[in-house]
């Protein structure tokens, strides 16, 4: 007897002539549950219509998530899906596609879900580098619990669990991942559709783990949370869209740029040229820069929003595969040989 | 004219059927390796055998401290053997510490072989020796040797380009020459062994043989020996034998059970004292499409082999007692999502952290009840190092019928002990049939089979079986999220229904000795080996005692409460404080006696035939003595 043969059932290749699938194709027959005017409804229906663009065929598309409001997202989503456990999502992620790397998995997390219970998680994912897209939703609030502040609630935030204001610093989730050594590491917005449709396609397209932080409004828990910086008439002026290759232009007329003085990010206004001006570029390795987008923040800073790096990596589920494959390659396992390896005697 | 010849004296070859050797030292003497070497050569040899590795959490306790004894028991036979003994018969010491934490052990007259250059000022006080107990008459109950083994390694390596460390270091194989040479037995095992360990570094080779020969040769020579020992080959069933550990027969069980399958294996796991030679064990095994996740923690380790089940493959994890509960939830998720997964608990001593190197019994109650909710897994636990190939094939056999989470619970008796292993036929090894739900018919994710109630398994690339599952409460018709009172009530019992039925699946308990009579030993997992020896030392005392020994805990065998009315008196002997017996007298009723014993050792036969005689009235009350000795068998 040899190892198993790869698992054929459960392994068909693409087909050629792949159906083109619409937005309709990934909607679920439940009935989806958030409150109204969740931030929510707007991910699901951008990730419902960037699906199927992947050209992948539903079946072999997973949905993982955790617990929490946002981790109810893989009911509605026509596809395989498993709702698991607080905060370990991404463990459940990790087995899947290592077991099956010819999967495409999205992981659905939240603040207090991905940051908090999971954060453990969340480091090792990226340092492994996993082919996985794991989708952040931040709220900065507990909404499932109703109300209690989370990892990344600003420093005095009153909440239930706080009412006299929390004594404790927010966690940034892209600094987290860059430092985790994140391969993959975008923010978008759930008001702003477009950028948000394009920016999931992007993470799905990246090969290694692509984290995307979505900051996504509760309207019962955390109204407005981003409203300052996000808001229709201030958006121009409090958000900086990062663009790769491009210089870091913001402003109603673009006119406003940042420049840097020393490892010190400042605004330019009515920066005439784009001398001077830092030039956004996604595939640096050094995360020098990213870091210091990162810490730039509303109301000092407008705030970054785009993708903050995208680099190639090793991969680990390819890598652990070809541990197999070239292992296999010298001479399958055998059964017998193994159960009579080292010294053996025999007894007539 | 007479001629007096200078005779030398005879040296005499006695027959023994049994000796119980325990080599002891520091924690860096090597002591666990020139057991094992020792084991391997009368395992060629012939001999059953059993052995019991013993030794320190720390890896380098101050040297020569007392926490700082590692020891190895073995025991090896020219029959049946069934634990690594209760008391050596030989004991030999490497240094003051080793001593003073063993000695109690020896039987009285056994041989004591001490390194006697190791018994200076130094050592002696770290031993809190305040006199050199080589030279004031304590030690008068044993044949007391005292060899001056570094010393005369130190002149067998004299000139090889190694420090005077390294050259110490090889000093333990200078003990193993002298102990193949006192029982007949050849070094051809060892000196293959190092050469395959150190054939790049032939000085360290050199050194080792060089120490070896030295040792055996200074048996052959002096006269410090009169007797030399010989112990037949054991009459066992004709087959081809490897000697084998606990650990490694699991491994080897679950790399089975892939092939037999013919579904890949994949095994997440966090090291964990005394599991981690599962992962190293499985870690190698890539031929075999095996792959091995060495997790952040072992929640995560739990979490991937269940994505691995998710996914259609064999979900494995690994741990220990503290892993078990930190994995608890996620076992749940398993047991709530109805997926075949196996989780190994390899047991260890004490809650918390406890006694990690250490033995016990004490997770059956975690195992069976560790969870929030009313959770029901399937629980095996093989009872010796062989039996573990074995049972963890019937873990994913059982796993995968029934569509059901099961806890392998070994221990670390059973994990770190090795005996000879009749290699099994692979033609004859248990075929395990699985399916995932059929393509094309409607997919409800909690449609189960009637016989064995599992649900059906659609896994992730099936077409057109797209569903979602999770934790939450699910509809037994539709599969989506259910709050439903009747529902929740029902779908409670079915998953308990469907491990209850697996009782129709597993084999009778079955009884050594008499079907029925005054006394029955039950037992489980580790224990197996003294157990049975004390019911067959009892029958040859003429008592009515049986024995039998339960390898399925969750279900139980069907015909275990038959078997228990057999009996007068039912013992159940378990490392814990009778975790066994609570189930037993909840389940059916009946006066079962504990005897209990929470040491972090093995019984011992004595032990057990003690608690016999008080149960039969042959005695009194009968109490465990705990020695003062932290030795192998001494607590």
């Amino acid at each position: 007897m040899t190892a198993p043969a790869a698992n054929t059932q459960a392994t068909g290749v693409i087909p050629a002539d792949l159906p083109i699938l619409t937005r309709k194709d990934f909607v679920s027959d439940q009935e989806v549950r958030w409150c109204p005017g969740c931030g929510d409804y707007s991910i699901l229906a951008q990730m419902q219509k960037m699906l199927p663009e992947l050209r992948i065929p539903r079946e072999k598309i997973v949905f993982i998530s955790g617990i929490g409001c946002s981790s109810r997202f893989p009911y509605y989503v026509e596809s395989y899906g498993f709702h698991s456990i607080h905060g370990r999502a991404l463990t459940l992620a990790s087995g899947l596609k290592t077991a099956r790397p010819e999967l495409t998995v999205f992981v659905i997390t939240g603040d207090g879900d991905g940051l908090s219970i999971g954060g453990n998680h969340l480091l090792h994912a990226m340092r492994r580098n996993v082919d996985l897209n794991v989708i952040l939703f931040n709220n900065r609030i507990y909404g499932l619990t109703k109300g209690q502040f989370s990892p990344t609630s600003e420093f005095g935030k009153v909440t239930k669990s706080s009412p006299y204001g929390t004594t404790e610093r927010p966690l940034n989730p892209i600094r987290v991942a860059l430092a985790a050594g994140a391969t993959f590491v975008a923010r978008t917005i759930d008001r702003d559709t477009k950028h948000l449709e394009e920016t999931l396609y992007q993470a799905s397209q990246h090969k290694g783990i692509s984290f995307v932080e979505v900051y996504q409004n509760c309207n019962i828990f955390n109204d407005g949370a981003f409203s300052a910086f996000a808001d229709k008439e201030v958006r121009q002026d409090k958000m900086i869209y990062l663009e790769h290759g491009k210089p870091l232009r913001f402003g109603k007329e673009n006119e406003n740029g940042i420049r840097l003085n020393g490892f010190q990010p400042e605004i330019v206004t009515n920066a005439a040229s784009d001398e001077g001006l830092m030039v956004h570029d996604i595939h640096q390795q050094n995360i020098s820069l990213a870091n210091i987008l990162v810490g730039m923040d509303y109301p000092e800073f407008p705030v970054p929003i785009g993708v903050f790096r995208d680099i190639e990596a090793p991969v680990y589920d390819e890598l652990v595969a070809e541990q197999v494959r070239a292992a296999i390659a010298k001479g399958p396992g055998s059964l017998e040989a193994l159960l009579h390896a080292g010294e053996t005697w025999v007894v007539d | 004219m007479t001629t007096e010849i200078q005779v030398r004296p005879e040296r005499v070859v006695e027959e023994l059927d049994r000796v119980t050797i325990r080599f002891a030292g520091d924690s860096g003497d090597g002591m666990q390796l020139t057991g094992t070497q020792f084991t391997k050569t009368a395992a060629v040899f012939g001999n059953d055998l059993a052995t019991l590795p013993d030794f320190p959490a720390e890896i380098r306790a101050p040297t020569g401290s007392l926490p700082g004894v590692s020891g190895f028991q073995l025991s090896f036979s020219g029959s049946d053997i069934h634990t690594p003994g209760d008391r050596p018969d030989v004991l030999v010491a490497m240094n003051p510490a080793a001593l003073k934490t063993n000695v109690a052990d020896l039987r009285p007259g056994g041989l004591l072989i001490v390194d006697e250059n190791e018994f200076e000022a130094i050592n002696l006080k770290k031993a809190a020796y305040a006199k050199n107990p080589l030279h004031d008459g304590s030690l008068s109950n044993y044949q007391l040797v005292p060899v001056a083994i570094t010393r005369q390694n130190e002149l067998a390596l004299e000139g090889l380009p190694l420090s005077a460390k390294d050259k110490f270091r090889s000093r333990n194989f200078y003990a193993l020459g002298l102990i193949l040479w006192l029982y007949g037995r050849s070094m051809d095992t060892t000196i293959k062994w190092a050469n395959e360990q150190f054939g790049r570094r032939p000085e360290v080779l050199d050194a080792n043989i060089r120490a070896l020969k030295a040792g055996y040769n200074f048996g052959e020579t002096t006269e410090l020996f009169r007797v030399q020992y010989k112990v037949p080959p054991a009459v066992v069933k004709p087959g081809t034998y490897r000697h084998i550990s606990g650990n490694e027969a699991t491994a080897l069980g679950f790399v089975a059970a892939s092939v037999l399958s013919g579904l890949p294996l994949f095994y997440g796991s966090y090291p964990i004292t005394p599991a981690s030679d599962i992962l190293h064990e499985l870690s190698k095994m890539k031929a075999f499409g095996v792959k091995t996740f060495q997790a952040e923690d072992e929640i995560a380790a739990i979490g991937a082999a269940i994505g691995a089940a998710y996914g259609g493959h064999l979900g494995l994890t690994g741990t220990s007692g503290p892993g078990l509960a930190l994995k608890s939830e996620a076992l749940n998720l398993a047991v709530m999502t109805e997926l075949p997964l196996v989780v190994i608990d390899v047991q260890r001593a004490g809650p918390s952290t406890g006694m990690p190197t250490k033995t016990e019994q004490s997770d059956l109650l975690q195992a069976m009840f560790g969870r929030n909710g009313d959770s029901y897994v399937a629980i095996l636990a093989p009872c010796t190092p062989s039996d573990c190939f074995l049972m963890a094939i019937e873990a994913f056999r059982i796993a995968l019928k029934y569509m059901v989470p099961v806890i392998f619970l070994s221990d670390g008796y059973v994990g770190n002990g090795s005996e000879p292993w009749r290699i099994p036929d692979v033609a004859t090894l248990p075929k395990i049939a699985w399916s995932y739900a059929k393509e094309g018919s409607d997919y409800s994710p909690y449609a189960r089979d009637p016989n064995t109630l599992a649900r059906s398994w659609a896994v992730p690339g099936q077409k057109g079986m797209e569903h979602r599952i999770g934790g939450l409460e699910k509809s037994s018709e539709t599969g989506d999220i259910s709050y439903d009172p009747r529902n929740h009530h029902e779908m409670t019992l079915v998953r308990k229904g469907r491990v209850d039925g697996i009782v129709q699946d597993i084999p009778d308990l079955e009884v050594i000795g008499p079907p029925q009579g005054d006394v029955l030993l039950l037992g489980w997992g580790g224990t197996f080996g003294a157990i049975t020896s004390a019911g067959e030392n009892a029958r040859k005392k003429g008592l009515s005692v049986a024995t039998a020994h339960l390898r399925y805990l969750n279900p139980f065998p069907g015909n275990l409460e038959t078997v228990l009315r057999n009996y007068k008196h039912v013992i159940i002997p378990e490392l814990n404080t009778g975790q066994l017996s609570l189930l037993i007298r909840g389940k059916f009723v009946i006066p079962a006696i504990p005897f209990n014993k929470i040491s972090g050792q093995p019984f011992k036969i004595a032990e057990l035939e003690g608690k016999i005689d008080e149960v039969l009235g042959r005695s009194g009350p009968y109490e465990i003595e705990f020695g003062q000795s932290s030795g192998l068998s001494g607590g």
